[in-house]
């Protein structure tokens, strides 16, 4: 019962081939587009936060309006694009890494991607809402959020949980086609490593997202129906908010930042033609650092108040995080080391992402330390830390992701010439932007602010320098894969890399519409 | 052994779900903001989706039926896993309601009367009078938010509608083994039961809420205990309410004999 090659016809043909699609690798193609568009959405509200930023005084927004473009741009970055771009790789790769014809629920994987675009439909439409978009930060603490909300946080809400619908029929259905889908022979230890991060990724999502479900749904109470969740006065705390809200959030950068160590796992052995170093200690790494990230929220909220017990219990479990995360550093150096090694942009972002994402890692521990943060709460030391992490970090793995990745979906090669311009220009400008805000923030500046001491001008000039060359390096990136998609490049051998080991190398490039439609050996090391 | 693998036809079902969920968020935001079409467009939105969720499970069983996906242990286990998974996610979303209500009796509460940690000013600056005494009839600030007049006593509806969901488990139990042993008249009676009882509590519950409205003076926005309340409960009772109606499908393909007693049957 196999069908067809999709042969559209004409305009009407085409949207119903990508709406209608039950195909993983059109599911994955329509979230790596989609979750693109909205980064580069995302992308110029950053370029319009700098701009405001470039010298003391009031010059492109007015402070509420700054407000909601913060807001937005940080919940368009994680939900928009960083999210769905990571499910664009799995639906790709996963089945393609196991050996599975298809995802295990073809339909429900329609789903998941096409609720994304509708709710963020409503999402941005709150932008154009009377009062205003919502402009509590992307925490959206109550009561920011609650007593103070403006009418559109009612519309986020409901977006959030479209989001949250999304995402866990999304992970339901990674999970289970990796428990289910694997080819005969194929045992979960023997399971590619970027399977086994999106097997964990999967986990944590289905474990959090309702949680922030629950979390918003009593933020519309609270706003409508006369409850005091977050209100003192009839018995509920404002910080009930921040735990159930980083109850979600912590596990939520991880769900962010482990499909990426999935993704450098693969792609620095490769490179080294060597396998991977202490495969099965990575394995356990991953698993480790989705069980930490359930019992460090709280240090999130070191200045919000809480007992020092529990203080100290936060600040150690959150230090506790540094031991499994520097296996899996250790482990991708050690894969390098006496490895033939060769350069090719995948590579490059790679061993950008290893150092960059370190300094994101260290300055992490620096903020666990709990007398250090009464220090760093809130300043640009925070903000320059987890862009280190999400852009420097995450961002960096997913053009690595791309770049190795892309000849087999497209079946050529994009131009190396300018994967190495974007990558040289893309790792020089976001230390630009991000260095000097670890000192701003040490300096005393707070984040969320639309104007500033003098004494902080010089180097905010330097992170909206870097923040418009970052921008611009990624035109270069749009442009190269646009080339690419439409052919122009070297064609590409099924192989594509030299020592890529690994079933989606056994098919074809581009890979055949249908893969694997009877399963495939396995051979024995892999 | 190699299998073949049934692949999944384009579909246009996500896309009429994507069009529900769409009116529903919306057209439910607009009622909250008191704009004539909101109720409209909601219920439309509502209805869309119930329309689309029978057509899609209706596919799906089709489909099984069909091709005989059943005998295939992939689809199987997948299934199972997903059903498992799913309600997973429902255990994490009761979570967090059950995880506020420990948060304010433990937490909260005591910090507001004073406990912890001892000689807080907050408690001598903000409400000084305020006990700490669960069920929480007087709420730290009574003129803002006024408590119930009483809370629910645990015996009388509540205990008894544990007892029924309670038995409907075991009713249920007797229905699976009927099918298991091909007596189906046993599994279509104790699967009726279960559904009985299901509406039972429904009713039993609407009941309950009754009371606390008109009598008791106990409703959704009563301080802490009446939040707490209200929003377990309600989403317990939303929960039941979905699962009656699937025993109902499941009842409806019984008597159409769709289940036997494979391993596996959908």
């Amino acid at each position: 019962m196999s069908h067809e090659h999709p042969s559209p016809n004409g305009i009407l043909g085409h949207i119903q081939r990508w709406v209608f699609t039950t195909n993983h690798k059109d599911i994955g193609t329509l979230y790596l587009i989609f979750g693109f568009s909205m980064f580069f959405i995302a992308g110029f509200m950053s370029l319009m936060i700098r701009a405001q930023l470039v010298q003391p005084g009031m010059q492109l927004l007015d402070p509420a309006t700054y407000n909601v473009v913060i807001t937005m741009h940080g919940l368009t970055m994680i939900f928009g694009a960083l999210m769905p771009i990571l499910a664009g790789f799995a639906n790709w790769q996963i089945p393609l890494a196991i050996g599975a014809p298809d995802m295990a629920f073809p339909r429900l994987n329609n789903w998941s991607f096409w609720l994304l675009p509708f709710a963020f439909t409503i999402a941005m439409s709150t932008l154009f809402v009377e009062g205003g978009g919502p402009n509590a930060g992307w925490t959206l603490y109550a009561p920011l959020s609650t007593n103070y909300g403006p009418p559109s946080m009612d519309y986020l809400i409901v977006s959030i949980h479209m989001l949250g619908i999304s995402s866990i029929l999304a992970a339901i259905n990674i999970i289970a086609t990796l428990l289910n889908c694997r080819t005969p022979g194929m045992s979960l230890m023997k399971m590619p490593i970027f399977a086994w991060s999106w097997m964990v990724t999967a986990f944590l999502l289905i474990a959090v997202m309702p949680v922030l479900a629950g979390t918003v749904t009593m933020m519309l109470t609270d706003r409508h129906f006369g409850t005091s969740f977050f209100n003192v006065a009839g018995g509920g705390d404002p910080l009930l908010f921040q735990h159930l809200f980083w109850f979600f959030g912590h596990p939520e950068v991880y769900i962010l930042i482990l499909p990426a160590f999935g993704i450098i796992s693969e792609i620095v052995p490769t490179f080294s033609r060597k396998p991977l170093f202490g495969r099965t200690s990575m394995i356990y790494a991953i698993i480790c650092i989705a069980v930490l990230s359930f019992v460090v929220w709280a240090h999130h909220m070191f200045t919000a108040g809480m007992l020092l017990s529990t203080m100290i219990f936060f600040m150690y479990t959150t230090m506790l995080v540094s031991v499994p995360t520097g296996i899996k550093v250790f482990n991708w150096v050690a894969t390098m080391y006496k490895g033939a090694l060769t350069f090719e942009t995948p590579m490059l972002f790679a061993i950008g992402f290893i150092s960059m994402f370190t300094l994101g890692g260290l300055t992490g521990l620096m903020l666990a330390i709990a007398p250090a943060d009464f220090q760093y709460q809130d300043t640009y030391f925070v903000v320059g830390h987890f862009h280190y992490a999400l852009v420097a970090g995450t961002l960096l793995s997913m053009f690595a992701g791309i770049y190795y990745w892309v000849p087999k979906w497209t079946g050529y090669y994009y131009s190396e010439r300018l994967g190495k311009l974007h990558f040289w220009l893309s790792l020089i400008s976001v230390n630009i932007t991000f260095m000097p805000m670890h000192f701003l923030g040490l300096a005393g500046m707070p984040r969320r602010i639309p104007d500033y001491g003098l004494q902080f001008a010089d180097f905010n000039a330097w992170c909206t320098l870097g923040a418009f060359m970052f921008g611009f390096a990624q035109l270069i990136f749009a442009y190269n894969m646009i080339q690419t998609m439409r052919g122009k490049g070297q064609k590409a051998s099924g192989q594509v890399w030299e020592a890529a080991q690994g079933l989606e190398w056994s098919v074809e490039s581009p890979a055949p519409y249908h893969t694997f439609t009877t399963p495939p050996q396995i051979k024995s090391e892999t | 052994m190699p299998r073949t693998t049934y692949v999944v036809p384009p579909t246009y079902l996500p896309l009429i779900g994507c069009a529900a969920l769409f009116c529903l968020a919306i057209g439910f935001v607009s009622w909250l903001h008191q704009l004539h079409y909101g109720p409209y467009l909601a219920i439309t939105g509502f209805g869309l989706l119930l329309l689309m969720m029978f057509d899609w499970f209706r596919t799906v069983i089709h489909e099984v039926r069909a091709y005989q996906l059943d005998d295939d242990p992939v689809i199987d286990h997948s299934y199972r896993w997903s059903m498992g998974w799913f309600i997973f996610s429902e255990v994490m979303f009761f979570s967090v309601f059950f995880g506020t209500l420990f948060f304010i009796r433990v937490f909260i509460l005591p910090y507001l009367s004073g406990a912890i940690p001892e000689g807080t000013m907050t408690h001598f600056i903000l409400w000084p009078d305020f006990k700490n005494i669960w069920p929480l009839l007087k709420t730290p600030d009574p003129q803002a938010i006024a408590g119930p007049k009483a809370a629910m006593e645990a015996w009388g509806i509540p205990a008894f509608n544990t007892l029924v969901l309670l038995t409907s488990g075991v009713t249920i139990t007797i229905a699976h083994w009927g099918i298991f042993k091909k007596k189906i008249k046993q599994a279509v009676l104790f699967q009726t039961l279960t559904i009985l009882l299901g509406i039972l509590f429904l009713y039993l519950q609407v009941q309950e809420y009754a009371e606390a409205y008109h009598h008791l003076g106990l409703t959704l926005g009563a301080g802490a205990y009446g939040n707490t309340f209200f929003m377990l409960t309600g989403f317990h009772g939303f929960h039941v309410t979905l699962g009656t109606l699937m025993l109902m499908v499941i009842l409806y393909r019984m008597l159409k004999g769709h289940f036997t007693p494979k391993p596996f049957c959908i």
